[in-house]
């Protein structure tokens, strides 16, 4: 048997490590994303219903509708989401991410990314900056006024910024950053700054006033976080591959949704695995504290789940000043990573790991052997919507997930007369 | 026994795994030591264990 | 107020933590604690300390748990402060390297690897030392409770393989001249030593060094080796290692004494080697042993002078005297003895190594109308209680009535502090004692036993009474706890410190002929 699971993880492996996500385009979500419609909302994490919805959750949710123009206020909004008529789905069932709340609506814009060693698709909306946010759950008029210059004017520049200057290679990009003290996940300064010099030679000649491309390139350099929402998809693209390999323990997906926290398995194809979401114990801002956290959330963990985000912790030293510990402490917890990974990315190498490549792979067999659980650098949403953040720090997946995971793949070898 | 006696011939270079202060007396002597964060098997989950041990036979 | 602190899946050692329950128990407002993992023993004693409660009986051997009687909810946050701060120091002690979980990441970080030191519980130790062995690693196993059917199994395993399983249950070697657990700082020589039992490996390698001599090897087998179960594998194993080593001129095996037909396989296999052998199967038949021409001991001192006279080329002689002279001997008897008062008459053996109080037994044997143990010569002379003795008393306090939930008394005196409290009483006479130094060993345990019997001596100077107190130490110079130093601690406290346990025993014997009026034979 374990012949046969290390063929198949061998094979995710290989996957991962020839995965070329590229930047190609910038489309809309209904008329890209497979399966959108006007009437679905898309949102981070496993599946979930209104009712069980967490504050950032439910505020993106009335943000995105209003946004749509199917409610006009948040008494509306609460009553159309609990109706029925929306239809809840993972973004990941439609091969895209989002982070945070997660929550895409037909009409935003979205990255494309294609894999171009498989030519499959990958999709993500446009960071829209820090504070009140609609990631974080607010739906003022400030927020909606944004999407719609997101939708208006961010988008288009960039779509024909971009036509003019061609695909461009993230993998070569992420590679850069993470020998520039980004992770890719909670630190994403050196990402944002090689994004803008990289397409703004072109923003600069496309067709629109001045003021507009200035407001462009005024907006990317303002969020630090602009890049997470190309790291995401490009994570997502190279992974995707790994949707269904037979006999493979590898994770395939981890994502969270502010109330449960879910993984697939590679040999496990489509079935999730979810727990509660744990409260993230980190730094927080002044005037907040535990009790104000919202639990884990968002689709940014595709990041940890492609071996960069915390698993690269220890070539982003900086970021300690933010989750808490210490730089050694940063190099600790990538080294434990090695651990219940099966190979080291032929990519992205870490200087301050003597330039190892990070921990790629991680195999359910070893989580639930060694007992560590993978490590996640994330931002901590306050709990009622709207607040936005109010941290960041250190979070792990629940162990019941990779338990439940193990004992149905289990289950499913014995089923086939693998095992006894 | 070819191998003790190679053993012998070389630089003792250990792994420990257990009790910390074996491994503090061996570098407190300069020996090439490391300590190991040992525990059992799945935390000493006997669902767990029985479980990997399961993917581990030979069919 | 009983108050509880419970983690899910936290590992930690047993030690730690009873160090830890320890430093506890002395925060101001607590009067009873325990921190530990959740196995049955720790809930056991957690109902024994009137500490238990329902929500415990959730919790697993992999989960860790701080319960404690307190004042206030207040000391109870010290407590669990404390023993955070504690936990965290050890972590912070253990330097930034990275400690892997994983025997893959361990050998990625220690690709040569050749030794592994095991202490793990028993219960674990067989799946993790098949893959030791698996991975062609030398093995050192310290854990016990270890089933025999797993050590005959591990130790084919690694017979067959080529490689050291040194245990269970072994607390000493030196390889390469590198102490292993519990072993001494010993010059490095041409005497190959082989013992089934660590404070006897111990007493011969340190009298070796204190003779001028050193060692090549030193292996340890475990204390099962020599049953019929097991059929001498390891130390036959070993045997052959040094027969073949260039470095080793000169071989001593020692242990309890085997199984016939051990015995027997281990004799022939001395023929195989024109090296002397000295054999040391404590208290058993020298007759067979003279027959192959290996040399039999009648005391671990006897090995180790044997062992040196026969590295140097000399002719071995036996030995069962003194250092000094007899008048030497005879004047510390009678000053002694100018001392007691008619009701003292008893002996207390308070011994913290197994077999240092094994030959203690042996060479006192049946005088004195036998000596009362935890571990008798016989089974009449089992003490019926530890708490109320009588008559002559010898205690192993290494042994598992007196080490549940506490440390080795090696590590943690302690143990035998406390007992030097109860079990000297107005009727004894002698005290006898041995002090273990060396690597494992306490920081300082002559300290320990000389603070002690000062405080007594102290108490009985009140009532114009004194008690006679021998000693010896099982050290070297090399040790860090220093053999001269710990002589000169001892030896401040009024403590009579003889170069070995043999003569310890012997000076002791003399003592209690002549204390008795020659009323036993």
């Amino acid at each position: 048997m374990q012949d046969l699971i290390k063929k198949a993880n061998k094979q995710a492996l290989e996957n991962l490590q020839k995965a070329q996500p590229t930047l190609i385009g910038i489309g809309v979500a209904l008329k890209d994303i497979p399966n959108m419609d006007k009437k679905t909302i898309l949102h981070a994490g496993p599946p979930i219903t209104w009712d069980n919805m967490s504050g950032p959750l439910k505020g993106a949710v009335i943000g995105g509708l209003i946004y749509e123009g199917l409610a006009s206020n948040e008494a509306e909004a609460r009553t159309l989401a609990a109706s029925g008529e929306i239809k809840f789905e993972p973004c990941h069932h439609h091969n895209t991410v989002g982070p945070m709340a997660g929550v895409v609506t037909s009409s935003m814009p979205v990255w494309i990314i294609e894999n171009k060693a498989f030519g499959n698709l990958a999709y993500c909306t446009l960071n829209e900056g820090l504070g009140k946010v609609l990631r974080y759950g607010a739906f003022s008029e400030e927020v909606i006024e944004r999407l719609n210059w997101i939708e208006k004017t961010l988008a288009p520049v960039l779509t024909a910024a971009l036509k003019l200057r061609g695909d461009i290679d993230l993998k070569s990009m992420i590679a850069q950053v993470v020998q520039m003290g980004d992770e890719g996940h909670n630190r994403n300064k050196a990402g944002t700054s090689l994004f803008i010099r990289e397409m703004a030679p072109y923003i600069v000649l496309v067709d629109f006033s001045n003021e507009e491309k200035a407001d462009v390139l005024k907006f990317m350099h303002s969020n630090d976080h602009f890049f997470l929402n190309l790291t995401m998809p490009a994570c997502k693209a190279a992974i995707d591959p790994n949707a269904n390999i037979k006999y493979s323990t590898i994770v395939s997906i981890m994502a969270r949704n502010g109330t449960e926290f879910g993984i697939k398995v590679s040999g496990l194809g489509d079935r999730w695995f979810t727990a509660p979401a744990e409260i993230i114990d980190g730094l927080f801002f002044p005037g907040y504290d535990k009790e104000d956290a919202n639990p884990d959330i968002g689709d940014s963990v595709i990041t940890e789940t492609t071996g960069i985000g915390g698993f690269a912790m220890a070539t982003a030293p900086a970021i300690v000043q933010f989750v808490g510990g210490t730089p050694q402490d940063a190099i600790q917890y990538t080294t434990s990573m090695y651990e219940i990974t099966e190979e080291e990315s032929n990519a992205y190498k870490m200087p301050t790991m003597n330039f190892r490549g990070t921990p790629t792979g991680i195999d359910i067999q070893k989580v639930i052997e060694t007992q560590i659980l993978p490590i996640i650098n994330t931002g901590i949403a306050h709990k009622d919507p709207g607040v936005g953040q109010v941290g960041a720090g250190i979070v792990r997946p629940p162990m019941k997930c990779f338990e439940d995971a193990l004992e149905a793949f289990v289950e499913l070898m014995a089923s086939e007369g693998m095992i006894d | 026994m070819n191998k003790i006696n190679e053993l012998f011939s070389k630089d003792l270079k250990v792994i420990n795994m257990g009790l910390e202060s074996f491994h503090k007396d061996l570098k407190s002597q300069d020996v090439d030591s490391i300590q190991m964060n040992w525990r059992p098997t799945a935390g000493g989950n006997e669902k767990m264990m029985a479980l990997l041990a399961r993917l581990k036979t030979k069919k | 107020m009983i108050k509880y602190d419970i983690r899910k899946n936290a590992y930690y050692d047993s030690v730690t933590l009873m160090l830890i329950s320890k430093e506890i128990k002395t925060i101001d407002g607590v009067t009873e604690a325990l921190v530990g993992m959740g196995t049955e023993l720790n809930k056991e004693l957690t109902v024994n300390l009137n500490l238990m409660t329902e929500q415990l009986n959730e919790i697993s051997a992999n989960d860790f748990y701080i319960a404690a009687n307190v004042e206030s909810e207040e000391v109870m946050t010290v407590v669990i402060s404390t023993v955070d701060e504690l936990l965290t120091k050890k972590k912070v002690e253990s330097g930034s390297e990275y400690q892997p979980v994983s025997l893959n990441a361990a050998l990625e970080m220690q690709p040569d690897a050749n030794m592994v030191v095991v202490s793990i519980p028993g219960k674990y130790a067989e799946e993790e030392v098949n893959k030791l062995l698996d991975n062609d690693l030398n093995v050192m196993l310290f854990s016990d409770n270890v089933s025999i059917e797993t050590e005959l199994n591990l130790k084919q395993k690694a017979v067959d393989k080529g490689l050291l399983m040194m245990g269970p249950d072994c607390g000493t070697a030196i390889i390469n001249g590198i102490p292993l657990a519990f072993a001494n700082v010993v010059k490095k020589g041409n005497i190959g030593v082989v013992g089934a039992s660590g404070t006897g490996t111990q007493e011969v390698t340190c009298l070796i060094d204190q003779m001028g001599a050193g060692v090549s090897q030193v292996i340890g087998t475990g204390g099962r080796d020599l049953k019929s179960e097991i059929g001498g594998l390891m130390m036959i194993q070993a045997m052959e290692a040094l027969m073949a080593d260039d470095s080793t001129d000169v071989i001593v095996l020692i242990s309890k004494p085997p199984a016939p037909e051990v015995a027997e396989k281990i004799l022939q296999l001395t023929k195989k080697t024109d090296k002397p052998v000295v054999v040391d199967f404590i208290g058993g038949d020298h007759s067979i042993i003279k027959s192959v021409g290996a040399y039999p001991c009648t005391t671990l001192e006897d090995a180790a002078l044997k062992a040196v006279a026969l590295s140097k080329g000399e002719v071995p002689e036996d030995f069962d005297g003194f250092a000094v002279e007899n008048d030497v001997i005879d004047n510390i008897v009678t000053t002694g003895l100018s001392k007691m008062k008619p009701d003292q008459k008893y002996l207390r053996g308070l011994y913290t190594g197994g077999t240092l109080a094994d030959e203690a037994m042996k060479m006192l044997g049946h005088t004195f109308g036998g000596i009362y143990s935890n571990i008798p010569l016989e089974p009449k002379y089992e003490l019926k209680s530890l708490t109320e003795l009588t008559g002559h008393v010898c205690l192993d306090l290494g042994e598992d009535q007196f080490t549940v939930g506490r440390p080795h008394p090696m590590i943690d005196p302690s143990t035998r502090s406390d007992r030097f409290v109860t079990d000297i009483d107005d009727e004894v006479a002698v005290v006898l004692v041995d002090v273990v130094l060396g690597y494992g060993s306490h920081l300082d345990p002559a300290s320990e036993v000389a603070t002690s019997i000062k405080a007594i001596r102290k108490n009985l100077a009140k009532k114009d009474k004194d008690i006679f107190v021998v000693a010896s130490i099982t050290g070297t110079v090399g040790d860090p706890q220093g053999l001269a130093e710990s002589t000169q601690t001892l030896e401040e406290a009024g403590i009579i410190v003889m170069p070995s346990n043999a003569q310890a025993v012997r000076l002791v014997k003399a003592f209690m002929s002549k204390l008795s009026g020659g009323r036993y034979e």
